[in-house]
């Protein structure tokens, strides 16, 4: 036996919808784990089968890629620091402001007003990174209103390329959260 | 004072309106948006902006937890709900609670005592005020017997409604039943409340509020009263301060049973009770309460040279009442125009858009409260206010004189407006003798043939 594409598609969506964070399988050679978005790494990037390689080599090079931003916290020298240090609402208005460049790029909003959370909890690994592969339905963050947490989803298939807000921002409706190359 | 910075939770010209005291009170404004307000001219005034949701109100205005969330996350210390929205909603006081941020209007409790009407009627009965013969009708049957009893014409209402939302006008008893269920299905949709009541329907009758403060510990001043009887379908067009033709003895009743009725609340902050006046009769009801700051408030203000948004806010502080009773003098007189983005000719359709041009009157004695400049969008999602032109005088004829002359050199292009039907009505001599009852406008429509001009729908218009 082995596992097709939709096999995997079907064991993640069991998971999603499981209270496990992580599932090991190995069948015929092939070794599956999958981890719930907020462990270490997306789901997505530890996928390895026979059916999805170029995939997983993509997703394997952005886990690199993420594992080094977490390593070096402090040297995600992109945001300049007067951004930083501007009120979130200039802030806010220039994530709103500033169209992606690139036409294959797609603005991932905030659903809604919030406080801005990249990982489940303090001190996990935030849910994506930059270079991160995302689905439509990965959770890219969270945003908490009122002690109400929401689940925010890509919307796209791509890889991300750009992390908007601070963690723990307030981001309004509309803002632009994150940017993601679409996988076309 | 303790509040530095407060969020306003709503739109419009009452945002403007809100901001303007929070500018002289050197209090910092955080104005929270919709999608489609975000161009606003109140979002450029605010010293900040929160996009709180998409247009749509559900989702923006009447989204609580996300007003909430957003006054805590930019600091501010108060809220103020304008009028309308969320502003006699028990949630968002009961929400600023748990987010130690202080709520400008009543309790929670209050609240929900003023917005159950049938709460509200047996309140104002047990101070001792006359209310409109009526009462549940918990089923058909209760309703058939209480019908009888208070005779047709009668109003079928939402006991969670009020400002004449969810009303059926029953002239036949034999419509009852039919119209019962129709006024529960449509309540129960818009306020998630099925429950209606009856009362008597009076027809021809003033419309007088009286303005009130309470310091929330059984401390409460009236302010006089506003006359609001130039109505359409239960949507006011001029009000006015003091209403004409009261007799010392009507108004001093009026006065007294508002005045009881929020003690017996201990109300806090600024209301207004509403009543149905007979002036040829001398008699009153008592209609409802409206727990918040009213669209008409500046008649009050001109009249009484007080800022109500201003006092709000300090009884929110903890200031109590500023003003002892004896200190509020009525001086003169003061009219006020609602200017709405609506077709008077045409059914007062609502017209949406955006206004290319505007010119406001600016002359002694007039008063302008709007939002709306060259440019402003009008969008269709919310109510067509526009603005609000108040003329004041030493006597009702020196402020009338004054509106007329203000609402003739206003012009707005770009959307239709209520300008025409103002100039008519203020130019009418039913309005000008003064002490008109809610059956003015249809008069004023069946005197004036040439305000109906069911003909051109299509018309462009200047």
């Amino acid at each position: 036996m082995t596992l097709t594409a939709a096999d995997v598609a079907e064991i993640m969506r069991v998971i999603e919808q499981s209270t496990f964070d992580e599932l090991t399988l190995e069948l015929d050679g092939v070794k599956l784990t999958l981890r719930r978005a907020g462990t270490p790494g997306g789901f997505v990037q530890n996928v390895t089968t026979p059916s999805d390689r170029l995939d997983s080599a993509d997703a394997d090079a952005g886990a690199a890629r993420s594992g080094e931003a977490a390593a070096h916290p402090g040297a995600r020298g992109t945001v300049p620091a007067a951004q930083t240090a501007a009120p979130a609402a200039q802030t806010a208005a220039r994530a709103r402001d500033s169209a992606p460049a690139d036409a294959n790029l797609s603005d991932i909003t905030s659903p809604m007003l919030g406080t801005f959370y990249r990982a489940p909890k303090p001190g996990s690994a935030p849910f994506v990174e930059i270079g991160s592969v995302v689905d439509v339905d990965s959770v890219i963050a969270i945003i908490e209103v009122m002690k109400l947490m929401n689940t925010v989803r890509a919307g796209v298939r791509g890889v991300i390329t750009e992390i908007l807000p601070a963690d723990e921002a307030l981001v309004e409706f509309g803002d632009v959260l994150m940017r993601a190359r679409r996988d076309i | 004072m303790a509040i530095r910075r407060i969020l306003i939770a709503n739109r419009g010209e009452i945002a403007a309106r809100i901001i303007r005291t929070c500018r002289a009170l050197d209090i910092e404004s955080v104005l929270a948006v919709s999608v489609a307000d975000r161009d606003s001219e109140p979002a450029r005034q605010a010293d900040r902006v929160v996009c709180i949701g998409p247009a749509r109100a559900t989702d923006s205005y009447l989204n609580a937890p996300a007003i909430v969330h957003a006054a805590a996350a930019t600091g501010a210390d108060a809220i103020h709900p304008g009028y309308g929205f969320l502003s006699e909603r028990a949630v968002l006081p009961q929400l600023c609670a748990a987010a130690g941020i202080v709520f400008i209007g009543p309790t929670a409790d209050q609240l929900a005592a003023i917005g159950d009407k049938l709460r509200a009627r047996a309140e104002a009965e047990a101070a001792g005020i006359p209310v409109v013969p009526g009462g549940a009708a918990n089923s058909p049957a209760e309703a058939e017997v209480l019908a009888r009893k208070i005779a047709v014409p009668l109003l079928i209402k939402a006991v969670s409604g009020g400002g004449g939302r969810g009303l059926k006008l029953v002239e036949r008893l034999k419509d009852l039943p039919a119209f019962l269920d129709l006024a529960a299905a449509e309540a129960g949709a818009a306020f998630g409340d099925a429950r209606i009541y009856l009362e008597r329907f009076i027809d021809r009758a003033r419309h007088v509020e009286v303005q009130i403060l309470g310091d929330g510990a059984g401390g409460v001043i009236q302010l006089g009263e506003r006359d609001c009887s130039v109505q359409r379908r239960y949507q006011k067009l001029i009000e006015e301060a003091p209403a004409p033709g009261l007799s010392a003895a009507l108004r001093n009743s009026l006065l007294q049973a508002a005045v009881r009725f929020a003690q017996r609340l201990s109300f806090r902050g600024a209301g207004t009770v509403e009543f149905i006046v007979d002036a040829q009769r001398g008699s009153f009801y008592f209609l409802e309460m409206n727990a918040r700051i009213q669209v008409e408030h500046p008649v009050t203000e001109a009249v009484t040279g007080t800022d109500l948004i201003g006092e709000q806010i300090a009884i929110a502080d903890g200031c109590g009442l500023r003003l002892q009773q004896a200190e509020v003098r009525i001086m003169g007189c003061a009219i006020e125009c609602r200017v709405n983005a609506e077709d008077y000719r045409n059914g007062f359709k609502p017209s949406p858009g955006r206004v290319r041009d505007v010119t406001w009157p600016s002359a002694p004695g007039i008063r302008v409260d709007s939002h709306v400049v060259p440019g402003s969008s009008i969008p269709p999602f919310y109510d067509s206010l526009m603005g609000k032109i108040i003329a004041s005088g030493p006597d009702r004829a020196a402020a009338l004189a004054r509106l007329r002359g203000a609402i003739a050199v206003t012009r707005i292009g770009g959307v239709k407006s209520n300008l025409g039907f103002h100039g008519a009505a203020l130019d009418d001599p039913e309005f000008q003798t003064g002490g008109v009852d809610t059956g003015f406008v249809d008069r004023l429509y069946a005197r004036r043939p040439d305000l109906s001009d069911l003909g051109e729908t299509g018309a462009a218009h200047g």
